[in-house]
């Protein structure tokens, strides 16, 4: 009997290895480093000293904490519109569409997956620019009496990064709306309450969990993409993770860059952390259930 | 015109619904008296929930009509019906507490707070559970989620309260006492009741009034006495209450009754089933309770002998203890299993093995004229 | 977190990389994209059948980037441009010095060789040897923008909505010399150079409303010149080439300040495993038959004897439609980046990034 137990405990541990290992050797020791190096300062080549000089940096320098807001709240927004948008098509999908529409279209949202962040980009660019298939269209309908450039601004980068990250979004509440009761809904029609108190009071609570765990999810990988931002920002369009990159690979600067890094976690931990607080909810009942 | 209060709580009028190209419900007419419990029985799939989402407004009918209090509620959207239900799991809304749950349909009447108060707490003691407002839906049990799903509907002073199999969540015990309840919780409020359930059992025991339904249709209306003794039709004479049941061929009938001689060679004397006429050569079905089949031992035959014109002889093939409701199941010459109820004491009591004669009155001997197949 | 994954992919790649101990036959070549045409790469694993060629793009920054995470491993040949070996090297020690004997300089065209030796020289070893060269300048549409000249021009309010560039230390220079300085000479006074920085920043924030928007890469550039969207633009002159092969009308304009070239090079990183493998490929590429074949593929000039009469024809044609011999007498190379001044350009691009001028 002791020896079975200890087989069990023994196959725990190979089945949780790999995981620990991918934690501490992919996440915990790099950003263990990261820290350690954010606080270094080049004082001479080859030369460093242990110092808070890259976070006054970023204090003294408004370019920087103004790039961070801004990408901040540009994700913020970019989170709202995924789901203002994903919303609906998480409650068709989730409450509306028969078994078989359901496959089709979890697939319709899974696509822009199926393509790296570079195509996607480029097939907005090839949408949006001057000369491009939105812009001649409008021309040829006669709305617009010249090209229109709809690229290179910050509406684009908007556009991109909800069509990217719109799927982080539906998973998460279509998984929620179809743990509800049908009935649950039915109940708050016959109760009194028309189309509005019924969204607002049973389903949106309901789905809840699944709102929140979207949101953070959204806000995440908004506030830490780079490419879209890049690639369809305009001349102003200065995203966080673009600053970040400019340390560590134009500037030569890893220990700036790893301050920024650090920073950047720290203002999404801190914004999702007043997120949950706001709604009422925890990491526990929203992110880890859907 | 004179305003007077109808007689009805609900009327339906030849009431029909298809989906595509399945009538789910072909036409089905009745009224409800005021204050009374009324179930709709049947086997899944009858269309019974079909209908009580018609009635609550989740469905519209392809034909017929739906009168409330008199008042015809076609077109009308389900929150603006003043019919409430009971949904199979209840439907309580997890993220709010008792109190939030049943205020919910008062808020969306845009009653105010103080109204809110003191509605919902009386609506509490009514049912008796003065003190669980601030409880969480699954901080309750489910007897107690039972009745806050009755006070929530309640509240709203509905003219119909619509229940769909609400007990068959609940484990034996529990929905054994809650049919009691019910049917208390009915008296209480004095409201019409229509309550759908497979359950025979559910319906006959609360019931005022029970319809049968079967394939779309009503089979039958009446108390469930007269379901039970008396039913109309070989459906109900088979669904309502346990029965042997036999088919085979009329040898000889008036206008009462008659001889049948059965598919496995067997003469019976049969009573008509109520409203039936029964002829010469008419391929028939017989059933028979087990509660009326008297089951004595072949030595003992001669005493019972008077009582029935029917009997039967077999052997015991075995017996199904279940105190009070105990039964034996006889195997007769002709190889087929017949039930028969049988009171167990304890002492010198049929065992399996034994020959036994079966011995039942034609009185008890229900006949229903098979659909001629066409 | 895109970046931050990508870097602890990074780290965790060159660490496998680190431990699983190459064979020698391996050459793991760090180069820019189209630096090692398939072509030539099944040409030279023919020809040294025990050697296999990996190759990884990328570009200046990157190649020193990565080397310095590994301190110079994971790679056997690296090919960064001629000004980045010399402060790269003094701070994050990536380099080996080569060993000059086993390449045959004689090919080399004595001028670009001598120079790439001069500026990467440090305690008398020698960290690089010239491979292509190449200028980076400014390109226009003829027919819509006949006079453009000098690298101010994009800021021509003619112009307006319809130039691009880099927001790279290219244009920082460039402005830096139409306004009438020379940055090269102010990298032995950094005060100086900031001061020169502050104004090339003031110039460009102004300029922000001229330009339609900045590149990041040929293809970008390639579809707005293309399409029209812009007619004019800080280039690269192999970017230009290649549009000039598909509409005449574009031309490689060498500014009058003078065009800016750059060489690259080939340096051996510190930690390389099989130098002998690279010195093979670096003799290899160096042979005027495949020289034909690198040009073709990169667009830029090998840094051989008759570089220029070994581009394939319409490369040529480009190059002589681009440039005369006073143009080519003009040429600014990129003075080596000292310490400290990648940090000061870097700031003054988020500067101007940051500006909302247009």
């Amino acid at each position: 009997m002791m020896q079975n137990k200890d087989i069990k405990r023994l196959s725990l541990i190979l089945l949780f290895s790999p995981f620990a290992l991918w934690i501490l050797l992919l996440i915990i020791l790099p950003h263990i480093g990261m820290v350690l190096l954010s606080f270094r300062e080049k004082v001479a080549p080859r030369v460093y000293e242990y110092s808070f000089a890259n976070y006054l940096d970023f204090i003294n320098e408004p370019i920087y904490w103004n790039t961070l807001l801004r990408t901040g709240s540009m994700s913020l927004l970019v989170t709202a519109l995924a789901l203002l948008i994903g919303f609906p098509i998480a409650y068709y999908i989730a409450k509306i569409a028969g078994p078989r529409a359901r496959g089709g279209l979890f697939l319709l949202c899974l696509i822009p997956l199926w393509v790296s962040d570079l195509i996607r980009s480029f097939g907005w660019i090839l949408l949006l620019r001057e000369t491009g298939v939105i812009s001649n269209f409008l021309l040829w309908t006669g709305l617009i009496g010249e090209p229109v450039e709809f690229l290179y601004n910050d509406i684009a980068v908007i556009i991109g990064l909800v069509y990217t990250v719109i799927l982080f979004m539906i998973v998460p509440l279509v998984s929620t709306l179809d743990g509800m009761d049908n009935s649950m809904i039915e109940a708050g029609y016959n109760l009194g309450g028309n189309g509005f108190t019924v969204l607002r009071r049973i389903i949106i609570p309901y789905a809840m969990p699944g709102i929140v765990a979207g949101c953070i999810v959204t806000f995440m990988l908004t506030a830490g993409s780079y490419l879209t931002p890049v690639l369809l920002g305009g001349k102003n369009s200065s995203w966080f993770t673009e600053q970040i990159y400019n340390q560590f690979i134009t500037r030569f600067n890893w220990e700036g860059g790893a301050a920024f890094g650090m920073l950047l976690l720290l203002f999404t931990s801190v914004v999702i952390w007043l997120g949950l607080k706001l709604s009422g909810q925890t990491l526990a009942n929203t992110v880890a259930k859907s | 015109m004179k305003h007077t209060s109808p007689a009805y709580d609900l009327e339906c009028l030849d009431l029909a619904k298809s989906f595509g190209g399945i009538r789910a419900v072909k036409g089905v007419s009745f009224e409800i008296p005021s204050g009374s419990f009324f179930s709709i029985l049947g086997p899944s799939g009858c269309g019974k929930t079909t209908l009580m989402r018609m009635i609550a407004g989740f469905e519209e009918p392809t034909s017929g009509d739906i009168k409330i209090k008199g008042r015809s509620v076609l077109g009308v959207p389900p929150n603006r019906r003043n019919v409430k239900m009971v949904f199979q799991h209840l439907a309580l809304f997890p993220m709010m507490n008792v109190y939030e749950n049943i205020a919910y349909g008062l808020r969306c009447a845009g009653v105010n707070n103080a109204e809110i108060k003191r509605k919902v707490q009386d609506v509490l003691e009514r049912i008796a559970l003065p003190d669980v407002g601030e409880r969480e839906i699954h901080q309750l049990s489910g007897g107690q989620k039972q009745r806050i799903a009755i006070a929530r509907c309640m509240v709203l002073d509905p003219d119909v309260l619509l229940l769909d199999e609400p007990l068959g969540a609940l484990d034996l015990k529990l929905r054994e006492a809650m049919k009691i309840e019910l049917k208390l919780l009915q008296h209480q409020f004095n409201t019409t009741f229509i309550y759908i359930t497979h359950d025979q059992s559910e319906a006959l025991v609360m019931s005022d009034n029970v319809a049968i339904m079967n394939q779309g249709l009503f089979e039958q209306i009446g108390t469930p006495q007269e379901l039970y003794h008396h039913p109309k039709t070989a459906f109900v004479a088979g669904f309502v209450g346990d029965s042997n049941r036999w088919s085979g061929t009329v040898k000889s009938a008036d206008a009462t009754g008659g001889m049948v001689e059965t598919d496995q060679g067997l003469s019976m004397s049969f009573s008509a089933g109520s409203g039936q006429t029964i002829r010469d050569g008419d391929k028939v079905d017989i059933f028979v309770r087990p509660e009326f089949i008297r089951t004595v031992r072949a030595a003992e035959t001669d005493q019972a002998a008077a009582d029935g014109d029917n009997q039967m002889s077999g052997v015991i093939d075995s017996l199904l203890f279940n105190g009070a409701n105990s039964r034996v199941l006889v195997r007769t010459g002709s190889g087929e299993l017949i039930e028969s109820d049988v009171t167990v004491t304890g002492n010198n009591d049929l065992k399996p093995g034994e020959d036994v004669r079966l011995v039942w009155s034609s009185r008890q001997a229900m006949c229903f004229a098979r659909p001629e197949s066409a | 977190m895109h970046l931050k994954t990508t870097l602890t992919g990074l780290l965790a790649a060159t660490m496998l990389a680190g431990a699983g101990s190459a064979q020698a036959e391996t050459l793991r070549l760090l180069t820019w994209g189209s630096y090692a045409p398939d072509e030539l790469v099944q040409k030279f694993e023919e020809e040294y059948p025990d050697i296999d060629v990996e190759v990884t793009f990328s570009n200046n920054e990157e190649m020193i980037a990565k080397l310095r995470a590994t301190g110079g491993a994971g790679f056997d040949l690296a090919q960064p441009s001629h000004d980045r070996i010399y402060a790269a090297q003094l701070e994050y020690d990536i380099y080996k010095p080569m060993d000059l004997s086993k390449i045959d300089t004689s090919v080399m065209e004595a001028k670009l060789l001598e120079g790439v030796k001069a500026n990467t020289t440090i305690e008398g070893e020698v960290y690089a040897v010239p491979h292509q060269w190449g200028t980076s300048g400014l390109m226009a549409d003829k027919t819509k923008a006949p006079d453009l000249s000098s690298w101010a021009d994009l800021c021509d309010p003619a112009y307006k909505g319809k130039t691009s560039m880099r927001l790279k230390r290219t244009i920082l220079l460039g402005t830096a010399f139409s306004m009438g300085e020379d940055p090269f000479a102010a990298y032995s006074d950094l005060e100086k150079y900031q001061g020169i920085l502050d104004k090339v920043a003031d110039k460009l924030i102004e300029c922000k409303d001229n330009i339609k928007a900045y590149w990041k890469g040929g293809d970008d550039l390639s579809a707005m010149m293309l399409s029209g969207e812009i007619v004019a633009s800080e280039t690269w002159d192999s970017t230009a080439y290649k549009l000039y092969d598909q509409n005449q009308n574009i031309v490689f304009v060498p500014p009058k300040e003078g065009a800016l070239a750059w060489i690259d090079t080939f340096a051996l990183p510190r930690k390389g495993k099989a130098d002998d493998a690279a010195y093979k490929w670096i003799n290899f590429v160096l042979r005027p038959e495949n020289v034909t074949i690198m040009s073709g593929s990169t667009g830029a000039i090998a840094a051989v004897k008759g570089g220029t009469d070994l581009l394939p024809e319409d490369k040529k044609a480009a190059v002589n439609a681009a440039f005369t011999a006073a143009d080519i007498d003009n040429l600014k190379f990129f003075a080596n980046i000292p310490p400290g001044v990648e940090d000061m350009e870097g700031k003054t691009l988020e500067k101007i990034k940051a500006a909302t001028g247009g």
